[in-house]
């Protein structure tokens, strides 16, 4: 059995300890700290991260069973001096207040424009077929995973929206 | 989290063989169980990743339906365009539910045995006849909202919590099981699902060993397809009450009517009886409250579920309204 996982584009052996979360992995084994740990329960999205391409919780997922994945965090995204166009829209609409929750909401957001370009439909979609778009609704509802405790949900979205207006996604 | 052994096995008929023994437990998507675990109301000592046994296609079936393998996504369920066009209930259900983190990494199989958020089950301090059999049911005469009015027991009034399988049951679908011997049997969506009984901690048919392999969905139905879910909050909340349904009109009569309820019972509910009281009548609100009638004629609140009995009738009657074109 395989026991690499690339991360950002880097390979890394896999825990010996089957109980090891992907989200423990990232922060205690790797110190990839940008990655949050909020519920450990699925209930946050602070943990939130993109593994071959798809967004998911970190904390709901054992290490083990990722060898050979491609997984992005926060920290593959971009970086203070070349942010993405989703953190530079986060910063630039204050999209947060203590921010713990900021990496999992802009990992989220990252895939999430991906899914309305490939044209997943979700809950408040009119139709299930055809174009999406990345209405207020539409994105109030596809990031229902990310919970922000300071409620700055209308900067989230604001910014989410002004990236998607760009149609860019990274 | 209790240490476990983890085992991956690479072909279905090694994983029928590791996944003997009172002590193992099948993990896929894994949302449900890696929650269970950390809270320790799952301890299993061995765990069995069954997520490279494929599995994972949807396929067209001979008489007109589709296969679902155990292992699709429900994101990938959700998205494919034969369930879209053909099934948008199930589209819809699935939507419903959860977040797309979640439904990301959850699977079909996975989806149909997830267990109860009753708050007495996922707390290990507090008794629980389901996770801890004879500890007594803490919710009967204590929190009890997000719980069952129909088909309840007084060991246990807990609901099943899902979405997608409402709707399967609504559309009469069937689970695929292949047992530790490698024999074969299908079980209705509709019987997959057991009421608790004096056996709470039975949520499904499934015996020791036995592994689901797929959801059959019988041939395309004609009618419109409908998947109201009321719940406490727009997004991520789980059902109060959710209604599947499958209506067809023939002229002003009814000649189709599939209806299947979440979060009122520990199964999606499904009352036959609904079906020949709705067939070959005209819609009106007065044929709807006969059907809300029948469907809670046995309901029985806890005090703080109370509401769901008139929440159901009033959903029930929204759902056959917006299928029938008729005003209320």
């Amino acid at each position: 059995m395989p026991d690499t996982i690339t991360i950002n584009g880097t390979d890394h052996t896999l825990p010996s300890d089957p109980r090891v979360s992907l989200l423990d992995f990232l922060r205690h084994d790797l110190g990839l700290s940008g990655t949050k740990k909020g519920c450990d329960h699925g209930q946050c999205g602070a943990c939130t991260v993109i593994v071959n391409g798809m967004r998911i919780n970190s904390c709901l997922t054992l290490a083990a069973l990722h060898d050979g994945d491609d997984v992005t965090t926060i920290e593959g995204l971009g970086t203070p001096e070349n942010p993405s166009a989703l953190q530079a829209a986060f910063v630039e609409h204050d999209g947060y207040q203590c921010g713990y929750c900021t990496p999992g909401q802009i990992c989220s957001a990252t895939a999430m424009l991906d899914e309305i370009k490939a044209g997943f439909a979700s809950d408040a979609s009119e139709s299930l077929d055809g174009e999406m778009e990345a209405s207020a609704d539409e994105i109030r509802e596809r990031m229902s995973g990310n919970l922000c405790r300071c409620g700055a949900y209308a900067n989230i979205v604001a910014a989410i929206r002004d990236v998607a207006s760009q149609g860019e996604t990274a | 989290m209790r240490p476990f052994d983890l085992q991956r096995p690479d072909s279905l008929e090694h994983a029928r063989n590791l996944s003997t023994g009172e002590t193992a437990t099948l993990i896929a998507g894994g949302t449900n169980l890696l929650d269970l675990m950390k809270l320790q109301v799952e301890v299993p000592e061995r765990v069995v990743a069954i997520d490279r046994l494929g599995m994972n296609e949807i396929q067209a079936t001979e008489d007109g339906g589709l296969r679902i393998g155990a292992l699709v996504t429900n994101t990938a369920t959700a998205n494919d365009a034969r369930i879209r066009s053909d099934y948008p209930v199930l589209a819809r259900a699935i939507l419903a539910g959860a977040t797309q983190q979640l439904r990301n990494r959850a699977t079909t199989g996975g989806n149909l045995c997830q267990r109860t958020r009753c708050y007495y089950f996922t707390n290990i301090d507090q008794p629980c006849n389901k996770r801890e059999p004879g500890s007594g049911c803490g919710a009967i005469e204590g929190i009890a909202r997000l719980h069952g009015v129909l088909g309840t027991s007084s060991s246990c009034i807990a609901t099943y919590p899902g979405d997608m399988a409402v709707a399967m049951s609504a559309l009469d679908a069937t689970v695929e099981i292949v047992s530790a011997d490698g024999s074969e049997r299908s079980v209705p969506v509709r019987d997959f699902h057991l009421l608790p009984g004096d056996t709470p901690w039975r949520d499904n048919v499934l015996e020791t060993g036995e592994i689901i392999t797929a959801v059959t969905l019988p041939a395309l139905v004609e009618g419109k397809q409908l998947y109201r879910k009321v719940r406490e909050r727009s997004s991520y909340a789980f059902a109060l009450v959710s209604v599947a349904a499958i209506i067809a009109m023939e002229g002003d009569t009814i000649a189709r009517a599939d209806l299947a309820f979440g979060g009122l019972a520990h199964k999606p509910w499904y009352d036959p009886r609904l079906s020949d009281l709705l067939v070959g009548k005209a819609p009106d609100a007065a044929l709807f409250d006969s059907a809300a009638d029948l469907l809670l004629e046995n309901a029985q609140g806890y005090g703080e579920n109370d509401f769901k009995i008139p929440l159901a009738r009033r959903t029930l009657a929204a759902v056959l309204a917006e299928a029938t074109e008729t005003e209320l």
